[in-house]
């Protein structure tokens, strides 16, 4: 192998220092959370306790954030359900050409950069002239989906381009029903990346802001309350609830991925080599 | 007489896709066929009245508000872009070619994209200790003689803004551009390497045009997102900057949604326009 390159280190430096900022403040903030009774919202540590993680499960000190965790946490699985479902049928149709599909592949990139305060007010809007009572399951559902679902049909989209066609038509000369051919070929084949898919939509959805603003309705998703907390609240309870929900989305991403790469080891051991092309 | 095979294929691709097509009308479509129409209402200090009038676009471009206001807005866009492109582009390409084992560079890049999936709103808080008045940076720079007294500039500025969306959304520089980066065939860099170019050539005469349909897409998402976004600019500003997201949330919280939809049609034009003359330089479909 040929030796280090100077650029290397100066790159992998600079990677080092890319990584520090993007993890620095959150490190400095679950530090902070730990704060003394006494201590403010930046440093030094006026000792350590874990007071402000105390004063979180005191419902009355800072709302209502276990209601809105539960909110939060329910339409995190439901948008994610939702987008995995309607991705892979979506990935599945757009395989082959038809009539509209260019139309409905620029309304998806269309709904991916639209600006999400447009799909805040204009679902407010709508449901507010229609009669219709805004909430956080049914408009603030609908919303969130118009930022998830672009992404995982982008990622199906990308799967099944990659994806051998001879598989299926195999299964069909076996004489499998187009059900058994989606169920038992199909699906496990694509099976890592619906992982991904569902990884986006939960974690999306948990923590989108913008489009769940004006389409929650009275009841509170979390980020809308943290966000409402940032107004009010001057204590360092504000970095334990961080630190908290930020630990929560690291389990998470954590669980999907050990997921992913279980099912991806299970799938490279028990895959056949057909396809593979040598002997 | 039966349909033809064709016309049956593509029945079924619009039947597979009905869930897709009703979130889209329902939630997409029609939310902005909304806000077209109630841009053209009237509306008075408590209530909103369908009407079809142009006041509310007159006192938009009536205003020199608006002007600075988009601006500020493209002013945010292109620094943003500038240094995300800078950043995005050398940890992707530290990644691509200079991480040598497969396992290292999914790791690597993975933690590149953990943060986005957490909360934005967390990792603009995450700021306050770092750039406070009595923050770390403000300590530091104090304890090296760098500066005398507290910099007041750090947190609630254009400055905290620009650095927030930098830290936000570099990620989405990283990940298309490493993508592009990682189908680049290793025997084109060997064979300019052959041809005698040295690095900076194959970087520049190589990799870079190559690079482009990756850098295309991350364009196109940091600068919808800057453009569209009004909480970073809220947040970090402290409330003493504006952007046009803002312009527009302000109207919403003073329930002037007439005034409200009409920025927020011109700004919807102004970014279709942006990505439309974007998207004649990449196909995404290929790329994908």
């Amino acid at each position: 192998m040929e030796p280090r390159s100077r650029s290397f280190y100066l790159l992998a430096a600079f990677f080092g220092l890319f990584l520090l900022f993007l993890y620095g403040p959150t490190l400095t903030i679950a530090i902070l959370s730990f704060q003394g009774p006494t201590g403010g919202l930046t440093f030094p540590m006026n000792g350590v306790s874990l007071h402000w993680f105390y004063d979180l499960f005191q419902e009355q000190a800072v709302g209502d954030i276990w209601g809105s965790f539960r909110r939060s946490f329910l339409l995190g699985l439901m948008v994610m359900i939702t987008t995995v479902v309607v991705s892979v049928m979506g990935g599945l149709a757009f395989r082959n050409r038809f009539p509209g599909s260019t139309v409905l592949f620029y309304l998806i990139i269309t709904s991916l950069v639209i600006p999400s305060i447009l799909i805040s007010l204009g679902v407010g809007l709508l449901f507010s002239q229609s009669g219709l009572d805004v909430h956080w399951a049914t408009s603030g559902f609908g919303a969130q989906l118009t930022w998830t679902l672009p992404f995982g049909l982008l990622i199906m989209f990308a799967v099944f381009n990659r994806f051998d066609r001879s598989y299926e038509e195999a299964a069909r000369d076996l004489g499998a029903s187009p059900w058994q051919v989606l169920r038992h070929v199909v699906i496990p084949i694509i099976g890592p990346s619906l992982i991904g898919v569902a990884l986006f939509g939960f974690t999306l959805s948990y923590d989108e802001f913008a489009r769940t603003l004006l389409t929650a309705g009275s009841y509170n998703t979390l980020p809308l309350e943290i966000f409402g907390m940032t107004t009010n609240v001057t204590t360092p309870v504000l970095y334990a609830l961080g630190t908290l929900t930020t630990l929560f989305s690291l389990i998470m991403i954590s669980a999907f991925l050990l997921v992913f790469w279980l099912s991806a080891r299970k799938q490279a051991a028990q895959g056949s080599d057909a396809g593979k092309g040598n002997l | 007489m039966g349909l033809s095979a064709r016309n049956q294929g593509s029945l079924k691709s619009w039947a597979m896709l009905s869930p897709l097509v009703i979130v889209m009308v329902v939630f997409l479509i029609l939310p902005i066929a909304m806000i077209v129409t109630v841009s053209f209402w009237q509306a008075t200090e408590w209530s909103i009245i369908p009407a079809f009038v142009f006041e509310n676009y007159a006192f938009l471009f009536g205003s020199p508000v608006t002007y600075k206001v988009f601006v500020n807005t493209f002013k945010y866009a292109l620094i943003t872009w500038a240094c995300t492109l800078l950043i995005g582009f050398s940890v992707a390409y530290f990644l691509a070619f200079h991480v040598r084992s497969m396992r290292w560079q999914i790791t690597l890049f993975l933690l590149c994209t953990i943060p986005f999936w957490t909360s934005n709103i967390i990792r603009m808080i995450s700021w306050i200790p770092f750039l406070g008045r009595n923050g770390i940076a403000n300590s530091v720079l104090m304890s090296w003689g760098v500066i005398d007294a507290p910099l007041d500039w750090l947190l609630f500025s254009d400055f905290a803004v620009i650095l927030a969306f930098v830290h936000l959304y570099t990620l989405f520089m990283v990940v298309p551009i490493f993508n592009t980066m990682m189908r680049i065939e290793p025997s084109l860099i060997e064979a300019a390497r052959d041809g005698g170019a040295n690095g900076l050539q194959i970087l520049w005469h190589v990799i870079i045009p190559l690079t482009k349909p990756g850098i295309m897409i991350g364009t196109i998402f940091v600068l919808t997102l800057v453009m569209g976004d009004f909480i970073t600019v809220r947040f970090m500003s402290g409330s003493q900057s504006a952007n046009v997201g803002r312009l527009i949330s302000n109207d919403i919280a003073l329930l002037q949604y007439p005034s409200a939809a009409a920025t927020a049609v011109v700004l919807l034009g102004t970014v279709l326009l942006m990505i439309s003359i974007l998207l004649r330089f990449v196909d995404i479909r290929k790329e994908l």
